[in-house]
């Protein structure tokens, strides 16, 4: 006689709630933010299913930090231990996928992170630095996965993973969120298509205001699912932001637990690490135990809101058109990626942009000037002049993974010829080749 | 004077304690098909010339519940279940009848759906008819706010003989786990009461004086009326009673490993600072999870009487146990007969233990003489492999502040106490392979009797105050009262002592001394937009783990 319920898939829950960490007491980034959750999780008895298996989280070292980010001046100075724990629970979670002890994992854990950018002068969007790439930065470190896609679906627009993989065609990083005019961070249009070396691997769907569940799922099946069909990833990884639901307080858009469960059953991710959601009490706790029942393979159809009612979730037909034709347009200029991408670049040998970077926290505003090296070869030599009002002048010069021979040697000579006195605080050299980070 | 009974499948050890010494221990046969008559013979049998007004306390164990579980012989369970959203609600449908009722309370305890009196008086009705007396009534998230459950059972008629309330069970969240809980105690409420009332007229003829108590699963006890009502905390009680032994004769304050090497399993425990681990969550029975309190205690499948076969040229021992040892007329080698072999136990046919020995030899290619030491030792290695992995994933355990994950409690033993029948003749082969002092108590073979005499009264207590609803709620007691807005973390914690000392007294009324404690104390702040509008408070309180240490070890007189 065996009472307990098996999962179809084994998977692996990482859950840190910190109940000792708040941005500040008020703050919807508070103690507070998954107790609900936790209940939930506790009372619907989660745990004792058979092939549900719960992991202790440990503080993500340094270098982990620095394989990604490139914090002004340390990364101590900027990151506070909840950052280094939500990041490795975010790595115990991909680690126990890639040894196969489990199918699929999912880490519960905050703060989130996919505003921060290579760069970290301080927080912004809640986030310091970003779970996600750190943990698949470690993956391909320990690991054989070199196509990644993640499926971005925050209500807002991961601006700091867009930033992070924009030079790499590897990772393609596909966001769903609520169009940027509407709200922060104010970006994620499908402009915004990716860096010279690899145009078209950033994808960004804003969706209208009020999208409803119908909109979501439209957008999942006839934009996301078929990208991915192309674009065969090794690993996907689903940037599980919660703040699309109906009741989130900062938010305008209407997607529901039963919504989240689907659309996690569909795209069938390899791990999913939470981001954002500030619906506590009416959202999280019934969302998250969605995702958990649709990875494990389980029967979802009962979980549902208390207040759930199907106008909450319900869309215009306005909405409904202008979903169809926004997914046509990106799902084409996906498919012309190569086309576009001779189009804009031909002929030139490095592109350069400049942009204002807020940190909302601390009221900071960063400048950057980056240019990158156009190359056939690897992801291309790229070297960021950053300052801030607050006087912090650096140079980050990053050579990619799989930089080649000329990116290496062009990187390696920025960083020797370039004289400090300019760069107060200052000149980085992430070195991915080998693995480090350089400062002088 | 202070008696200890344990009822274990094979045998019913009991002991008489006196200022702190064994004075007699007796182990008898246990009637499985007559549990009571072996309770009655082995107190007579032990308590004979004993003055009635001297016996201060009875402390029984016994596997009667844990029995009627494993062969069926339970009451027909009607559930009346107000699942709410989550999980399908057709999984935990383990009673005969199952009603999914409407209705939902949420994890603050605010009622969101009232459930639907209608929709209960049919269930009711449809009980009724099919002669069902024994009912569970369980609803999601019913710890944080007991009406709804409370309000389904004032909806049904009066003729049931027994209904368990699901918050009544624990003040832990688990839902399926609550529903099995209040499941199984409503399946054995029969079995159990019969029992029960037998013993109290027993006693009550003997003329002895002390009050009776029961053993729970979690190494404390509970005075015998009130388990009437709590039958399903007296299950599985039988390891729990072996861990207490072991630390009444080897008081230990470091962190320890306790081994209790039986016939066919060795179970392992734990101590943290000389306290007993508890399971996470509850005890498993019969395939049921529940949220009964228990110590954490792990069965290996090996043992003095495990069988030893070779496979290639490798010796397996158990996991299953065929019969007694050769020596005893069994069908297959066995450590007891190496222990035999190497003189190290004098038992049954020696003779035939050295058969099975030379032939295990003849196959391996090795001598009789390292036969025996290689059983010995390898049975040796196994317990410590899988004690040390148990050990691992104990330390392991997910955290969730960081507090405790920059400053984590990590346990690491620093001797071993092992106890049960075959202990002390496996002591160097266990030193060898767990790298620690081994320590085998005198009584090790009646620890468990000694254990059962001198557990203590337990209790626990979950507090939830909501100040932005006003409400505090303790689950246990079925209570729900209204707080200030002001109410504190410290007057949480006040008011959980005070109803766990007024629970305590129910449910053990000489237990006056017991020492209290808070182990669970968190208050958050809970905000609305940028405000706080109250603070959600959680409290647990116990009564402190306790255990009087023997005074000084005496063999006192087998009888
Ligand atoms: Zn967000
Ligand atoms: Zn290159």
């Amino acid at each position: 006689m065996e009472r307990l319920y098996k999962a179809k898939n084994r998977l692996g829950l990482v859950f840190f709630p910190a109940f000792d960490w708040a941005i500040s007491p008020t703050h919807p980034e508070r103690e507070e933010r998954l107790l609900y959750t936790q209940d939930q999780i506790l009372e619907e008895g989660l745990k004792d299913i058979e092939g549900i298996e719960e992991y202790r989280a440990y503080l993500a070292p340094d270098n982990e930090v620095e394989r990604v980010h490139i914090c002004v001046p340390d990364v101590r100075s900027r990151v506070t231990e909840a950052h280094l724990v939500a990041a490795g629970g975010a790595i115990v979670a991909g680690r126990k996928v890639l040894e196969g002890e489990v199918d699929k994992a999912f880490a519960l854990v905050r703060p989130p992170g996919h505003h921060a950018f290579r760069i970290v002068h301080g927080a912004r969007g809640f986030c310091t630095i970003n779970n996600e790439a750190i943990m698949i930065e470690h993956l391909r470190r320990h690991y054989k996965i070199k196509k990644v896609a993640i499926v971005d679906t925050d209500c807002h627009h991961g601006d700091g993973t867009q930033d992070i993989y924009w030079h790499d065609k590897d990772t393609l990083y596909i966001s769903i969120h609520q169009d940027g005019r509407t709200l922060y961070p104010g970006t994620g249009f499908l402009e915004e298509f990716g860096g010279p070396n690899a145009y078209g691997y950033n994808l960004n769907l804003p969706l209208p205001p009020e999208t409803g569940e119908e909109g979501f799922l439209y957008a999942l099946e006839n934009f996301v699912l078929p990208v991915l069909e192309d674009f065969k990833p090794d690993l996907i990884v689903n940037s599980a932001g919660q703040d699309n639901h109906y009741s989130d307080p900062i938010t305008n858009m209407r997607f529901s637990a039963q919504g989240y469960a689907r659309l996690n059953d569909r795209l069938n991710p390899h791990i999913a690490v939470l981001e954002g959601g500030y619906s506590i009490e009416g959202a999280l706790p019934y969302v998250n135990v969605g995702i958990i029942l649709a990875l494990a393979g389980l029967d979802y159809s009962f979980v549902r809101e208390p207040d759930y009612s199907p106008e909450k979730v319900s869309q215009s037909p306005r909405i409904t058109d202008y979903i169809a034709r926004l997914c046509e347009e990106t799902l084409q200029a996906w498919q012309k990626r190569e086309e576009l991408r001779a189009r804009h670049f031909q002929g030139k040998d490095r592109v350069t942009r400049r942009r204002r970077i807020y940190y909302d926290t601390e009221g900071l505003m960063e400048y950057q000037q980056e240019t990158t090296l156009i190359c056939e070869e690897c992801a291309g030599l790229s070297w960021i002049d950053s300052h801030t009002d607050r006087g912090s002048h650096i140079l980050a010069i990053f050579i990619p993974r799989d930089a080649c021979a000329r990116c290496q040697k062009e990187g390696h000579a920025l960083f020797e010829q370039t004289e400090t006195t300019f760069y107060r605080d200052g000149i980085y050299l992430q070195d991915r080749v080998e693995d480090v980070l350089l400062k002088k | 004077m202070l008696i200890g009974l344990d009822m274990g499948d094979t045998h019913t050890d009991a002991v008489l304690i006196e200022g702190g010494k064994v004075i007699r221990h007796r182990k008898s046969l246990t009637d499985r098909e007559d549990p009571l008559e072996t309770i009655r013979k082995a107190l007579e049998e032990l308590l004979s010339s004993c003055p009635a007004e001297e016996i201060q306390r009875i402390n029984l164990s016994t596997t009667l519940c844990t029995n009627a579980v494993a062969t069926g012989q339970v009451s027909p369970v009607g559930l009346l279940l107000e699942p709410g959203p989550g999980l399908n609600p057709g999984l935990f449908a383990c009673g005969q009848k199952n009603f999914f009722l409407q209705g939902y309370v949420d994890h603050r305890g605010k009622s969101v759906f009232p459930p639907n009196r209608g929709e209960i008086e049919e269930a009711d009705r449809e009980l009724q008819r099919a002669g069902i007396k024994h009912l569970a009534i369980v609803g999601k998230f019913s710890p944080r706010n007991p009406e709804h459950e409370l309000f389904i059972r004032q909806c049904l008629s009066p003729h049931y003989e027994f209904i368990t309330l699901g918050h009544r069970v624990s003040g832990k969240l688990n839902f399926p786990r609550r529903i099995y809980t209040a499941y199984l105690n409503s399946a054995v409420y029969s079995t159990y009461s019969v029992f029960a009332q037998a013993m109290e007229r027993f006693i009550e003829e003997k003329g002895w004086k002390g009050p009776v108590y029961v053993l729970k699963a979690d190494g404390g006890t509970l005075s015998l009326s009130p388990s009437r009502s709590l039958p399903v905390e007296t299950i599985l009680s039988g390891p729990s009673a072996s861990i207490m032994g072991a630390l009444a004769l080897t008081p230990v304050v470091d962190d320890a490993l306790i081994l209790d090497i039986g016939g066919t399993t060795t179970d392992v425990a734990f101590l943290a600072e000389g306290i007993p681990l508890l399971e996470p969550q509850g005890i498993t029975l019969g395939g049921y999870p529940t949220l009964v309190r228990a110590l954490l205690s792990y069965p290996l499948p090996i043992g003095g009487d495990s069988q030893i076969k070779i496979e290639g040229n490798r010796l397996l021992i158990g996991p299953l146990r065929l019969g007694p040892c050769r020596a005893l007329g069994g069908p297959c080698p066995t450590p007891t007969d190496a222990l035999i072999y190497l003189n190290r136990l004098e038992l049954g046919d020696k003779a035939e233990a050295k058969k099975a020995i030379q032939e295990l030899a003849h196959h391996l290619g090795l001598s009789p003489e390292k036969t025996a030491t290689t059983i010995l030792r390898e049975m040796a290695s196994f317990i410590a492999e899988k004690a040390w992995r148990l050990l691992e994933k104990i330390n392991s355990r997910p955290v969730y502040t960081i507090k405790e994950l920059l400053l984590p409690r990590i346990l690491k033993p620093k001797k071993v106490i092992a106890i049960g029948g075959p202990a002390f003749y496996l002591q160097r082969e266990l030193e060898e392979a767990l790298g620690l002092p081994v320590e085998v108590p005198s009584l090790a073979p009646v620890a468990n009797a000694i254990g059962a005499a001198l557990s203590q009264p337990t209790a626990e207590l979950t507090l939830l105050a909501d100040t932005a609803l006003g409400v505090l709620t303790v689950p246990e007691e079925g209570l729900k009262e209204k707080i200030p807005s002001s109410f504190t973390l410290e007057q949480a914690k006040e008011r959980a002592l005070s109803l766990l000392r007024q629970r305590l007294s129910r449910l053990a009324p000489q237990s006056q001394g017991a020492e209290l404690e808070v182990v669970e104390a968190q208050s958050f702040n809970m905000v609305e937009g940028f405000y706080t509008i109250g603070r959600n408070i959680r409290v647990k309180v116990q009564v402190k783990p306790k255990i009087t240490p023997l005074r000084g070890e005496s063999n006192g007189k087998a009888i």
